[in-house]
């Protein structure tokens, strides 16, 4: 196998192989699947917050032309209330029945025939007033895990974890400035351009096939399996292309209701979420409510942090506050720490993943705290953050040693780059910001298969879904260890009949995971071949060598594709549930200028430094940490969900929330730093999550410095600037 | 359901006739009644571009044209963008600059930025980040797809902001 600098495949920059059918309009995405006599299904939503079902009559609809049939809960072999509600609706959007008719329009005027009678409960879709003693209670069955004991009584904080390390209060003593805030941060949604979608069809004989565009087909395939109650050998999942994710499609929707309707109807059936539907209906990242207090001496060394955190899990406990808690100070030594996390249940949809979940919430608060404490001690931020920041050994403050890391290397590397040595200020209310961030990674379940062709070509078979080039970063890797050009290995996402189990594209494993395993595979079929080419050549095992390339022993020395053809049939499968991923740490840099008339706040240079172990294909490295910068511009200035007295989101749409566009960004300018993980052979550490955990607060940082105001609310849009310039 | 209508119209130079209801949206054409997916339903409400098509020479969101407004136009979609003998330059310097990820907002930005490069070959960065900010990219953050636009250009100097 290649290794140090002497890649020949690894870190170049060749034509992803699935990018013709992208750029032509042929890839086949979740919803581009047609068949004829397909009927189109439709989701009846509440539109209260949170009400009693008292009936639901469904004989006008069904009476409806092109109807042909309508199911609730009690239709659901196993019942999911976040799939349909059984007697109450938690949020606006809960999804409560299912209709399939011959066409679209004929399924949406089916459902204003659904005649339900609702009992209006009080919401409440704030973490702040539902963690009060007389909030409403949304489960009352639900009483708090604090610390692993039940409390036996109702209340809406669903459980209470901690972190305790060392004397808060001693450290707090020793401390010579302590700064001590509050923030909030709101509601907001993953934002994936493709709706959530599935297409299912069912055979007599129970054989049932969905089709859809999921960060993981083995996920779907269990989900469905488990809501409908039937064997995972009858269910086919085939992942369509998938169109953006960032973790709200590691779960299921729609897919079990498309699939129920299709078993009851013998049709396939294909139910497609609108734009509303997903903002309402599906699982946004939590708003959060985080006070902090963190103390440093003068000489810019912190002596302890104190937190409580408390996330919003939405209708049903779940939020991501333990990985919130688990990334917050990763970055750092922190001597004294105690961290309380509570996951909050309020009306508002199940909160889900969103790219690094829960990290990005709980930086915002230690980045903007520590930004503070490096104004009142005069430091420079990264200075401070080089006295403090971590390195190979030292703990996590809630526990871990850290691995071969490198994030010291990120923050050397903004410090040295020009955007940090340039001014930023000509007089205008401008400020320049940073912040560092980190996520663990993930690793697990993946699968490969490789068939080698007759003229040394490769097919490549994988499990996992392909949401952002990863066939060619997986592809790249088996051709890196068979010595042949990329181009030469075929890479195909294929369905879970096909295929080793593989979890989902999530949690920055792709690369790392199925790269290795796919680094198994070729290895296999390495060795594989040279047991053959021993019995041609006539020779003992230990005499036939692989290097660059080449099969050789004293006598021959041929090619990788002569020996295919030799060789054939050789085909090398892999799975494994992998280890060894490597948690990565990004520093972020960005100037601003704030407008003191509108209170808009415009993004004027960004870089963003990461630690990405070895970039396989540095393009879409550098396009992971460019896009999830741009999402947490988003996050911090413009995106939220914006609720009314009664519980109702009022913004539901890609023109009232407010995503970047093209015109609200500059270029973000990459820097990948390079520390190889131990645990992968090429040193790969995921790189897509990361990106998204400092934007927040080095955007409110340069907006704090800006206009000398600290920021401790997201989202800084103009109102919230101007109430902070005291403007109205 | 009401009576259905006949339409004429020319998609991709091919004379093209289908039915289709007074209340469907061109986009519903293309994908249900024509089986041209390639035009993508983000919002079917105009507001992230991924269902662009070009119409009589301008950009349009499909979601929000009728049916049975295309009768007599003539339409581009983009699955009659590359030719026989290849692709479109744009759908090149898409694929060398890594300007799609998950790739479903790219048919709407291709044929919006072709419409942009017609009418004015050497734009500006700033111009192009105006033309193309009806178009949503939820991956990339807009900078591959930018550069991928001005070098499909003549322009040579693509400057960081600020």
């Amino acid at each position: 196998m290649a290794d140090g600098n002497g890649y020949k495949v690894v870190g170049t920059r060749p034509i992803r192989h699935d990018g013709v059918d992208k750029v032509t309009g042929r890839a086949k995405y979740g919803a581009d699947l047609n068949f004829p006599d397909m009927l189109f299904g439709k989701i009846l939503r509440s539109p209260h917050a949170h009400a009693k079902i008292v009936s639901i009559d469904v004989s006008r609809a069904l009476a409806h032309p092109g109807v042909k049939d309508i199911v609730t809960s009690k239709d659901l072999p196993i019942l999911s209330e976040n799939i349909l509600a059984e007697d109450k609706v938690f949020y606006k959007g809960h999804a409560i029945v299912g209709l399939a008719a011959v066409d679209v329009h004929t399924a949406e005027e089916a459902l204003s025939l659904i005649d339900i009678e609702y009992e209006v409960l009080p919401a409440v879709t704030d973490v702040a007033k539902a963690i009060r003693e007389d909030s409403v209670v949304l489960h009352q069955s639900l009483t708090t895990n604090t610390l692993g004991e039940k409390t036996g009584k109702p209340t809406n904080i669903s459980s209470h974890v901690r972190h305790q390390n060392g004397d808060v209060e001693a450290g707090f003593a020793e401390a010579d400035v302590v700064v001590e805030r509050t923030f909030t941060t709101q509601t907001v949604h993953q934002g994936y351009i493709e709706p959530i979608t599935a297409t299912a069809k069912y055979n007599p004989d129970g054989e049932l096939t969905v089709w859809t565009s999921t960060q993981g087909a083995f996920n779907v395939r269990q989900q469905v399996a488990g809501i409908l109650d039937c064997p995972a050998s009858k269910v086919r999942v085939v992942p369509l292309e998938i169109g953006g994710g960032f973790g709200g499609k590691t779960t299921v929707y729609v897919a079990p209701v498309a699939a129920l309707l299709a078993m009851r109807t013998g049709q396939i059936v294909k139910v497609t979420m609108t734009r509303d539907e997903v903002f309402e209906g599906t699982g946004p990242a939590p708003a959060t409510l985080i006070r902090l207090k963190m103390g440093a001496t003068k000489d810019g060394r912190i002596t302890a942090a104190d937190t409580d955190l408390f996330y919003e899990g939405g209708a049903y406990p779940g939020s991501a506050v333990g990985a919130g808690a688990n990334c917050m100070f990763a970055a750092y030594k922190i001597p004294n720490l105690m961290i309380d996390g509570f996951d909050v249940v309020v009306n508002k949809p199940s909160s889900h993943a969103y790219r690094a979940p829960g990290a990005p919430n709980s930086s915002f608060a230690a980045e903007c705290v520590i930004d503070e404490i490096c104004q009142k001690l005069d430091l420079d931020p990264l200075e401070f953050r080089m006295i403090n920041g971590a390195k190979e050994g030292d703990r996590n403050p809630i526990g871990p040693r850290h691995g071969k890391i490198g994030y010291l290397e990120t923050v050397e590397a903004a410090q040295t780059h020009d955007h940090y040595q340039v001014e930023v200020g000509n007089g205008k209310l401008r400020g320049r910001g940073v912040a560092s961030g980190y996520w663990g990674n993930g690793a697990g379940r993946s699968s490969v298969n490789l068939t080698v062709n007759q003229d040394g070509t490769i097919m490549l078979l994988e499990g996992s879904t392909d949401i952002g080039g990863t066939r060619a970063s997986i592809a790249m890797q088996a051709a890196e260890v068979l010595g042949i050009a990329a181009e030469d290995v075929r890479p195909a996402v294929v369905d879970t009949n096909s295929i080793g189990e593989t979890g989902v594209t999530g949690g920055s494993r792709t690369t790392h995971a199925t790269g290795l395993v796919a680094i198994r595979a070729a290895e296999s079929v390495i060795e594989q071949m040279k047991e053959k080419l021993a019995d041609h050549w006539e020779v003992n095992l230990n005499q036939v060598d692989f290097a660059d390339g080449t099969f050789l022993n004293s006598d021959n020395q041929i090619s990788f594709k002569e020996a295919a053809r030799i060789c054939s049939p050789v085909v090398g499968s892999v799975t494994e549930s992998t280890t060894g991923a490597g948690g990565a740490f990004g520093t972020h840099v960005v100037d601003v200028e704030v407008d003191e008339d509108t209170g808009k706040v415009e993004v004027l240079r960004y870089t963003a430094v990461q630690d990405v172990g070895t970039a396989i294909h540095p393009s879409y490295a550098e396009g992971q940490i460019q896009g999830g910068a741009v999402q947490g511009i988003g996050w911090a200035l413009s995106e939220e969900y914006v609720y009314d007295q009664k519980g109702q989101m009022v913004n539901a749409s890609f023109l009232d929330y407010r995503m970047p566009t093209s015109y609200d960004t500059p270029m973000v300018d990459t820097v990948m730093v390079e520390v190889p993980n131990p645990g992968h052979p090429f040193g790969v550490r995921g790189v897509g999550e990361v990106p998204l955990v400092p934007p927040l607060a080095a955007i409110a940082n340069a907006v704090s410095r800006a206009i000398g105001v600290r920021m401790t609310h997201l989202p800084m849009n103009p109102g919230s600037v101007l109430k902070a310039l005291n403007k109205i | 359901m009401s009576r259905k209508v006949h339409v004429q119209t020319q998609i991709n130079g091919e004379n093209v006739e289908f039915l289709c209801e007074p209340r469907q949206s061109m986009l519903e054409v293309l994908r249900n009644e024509l089986d041209l997916t390639g035009a993508k339903e983000g919002c079917n409400n105009g507001n992230c571009g991924a269902c662009t098509i070009i119409v009589e020479g301008r950009p349009v969101n499909s979601c929000c044209m009728l049916g049975v407004e295309a009768e007599g136009k003539e339409i581009q979609t983009i699955e009659g963008v590359a030719t026989p003998e290849g692709l479109h330059p744009l759908q090149q310097k898409f694929l060398e600059h890594a300007a799609l990820q998950c790739g479903i907002c790219t048919p709407g930005f291709i044929m919006n930025a072709k419409v942009l490069l017609e009418t004015n070959p050497n734009p500006t960065e700033e111009e192009v980040r105006f033309w193309l900010a009806g178009n949503l990219c939820r991956c990339t953050g807009y900078d591959k797809i930018i550069r991928a636009v001005l070098d499909t250009t003549e322009t040579t100097g693509v400057s960081t902001n600020g």
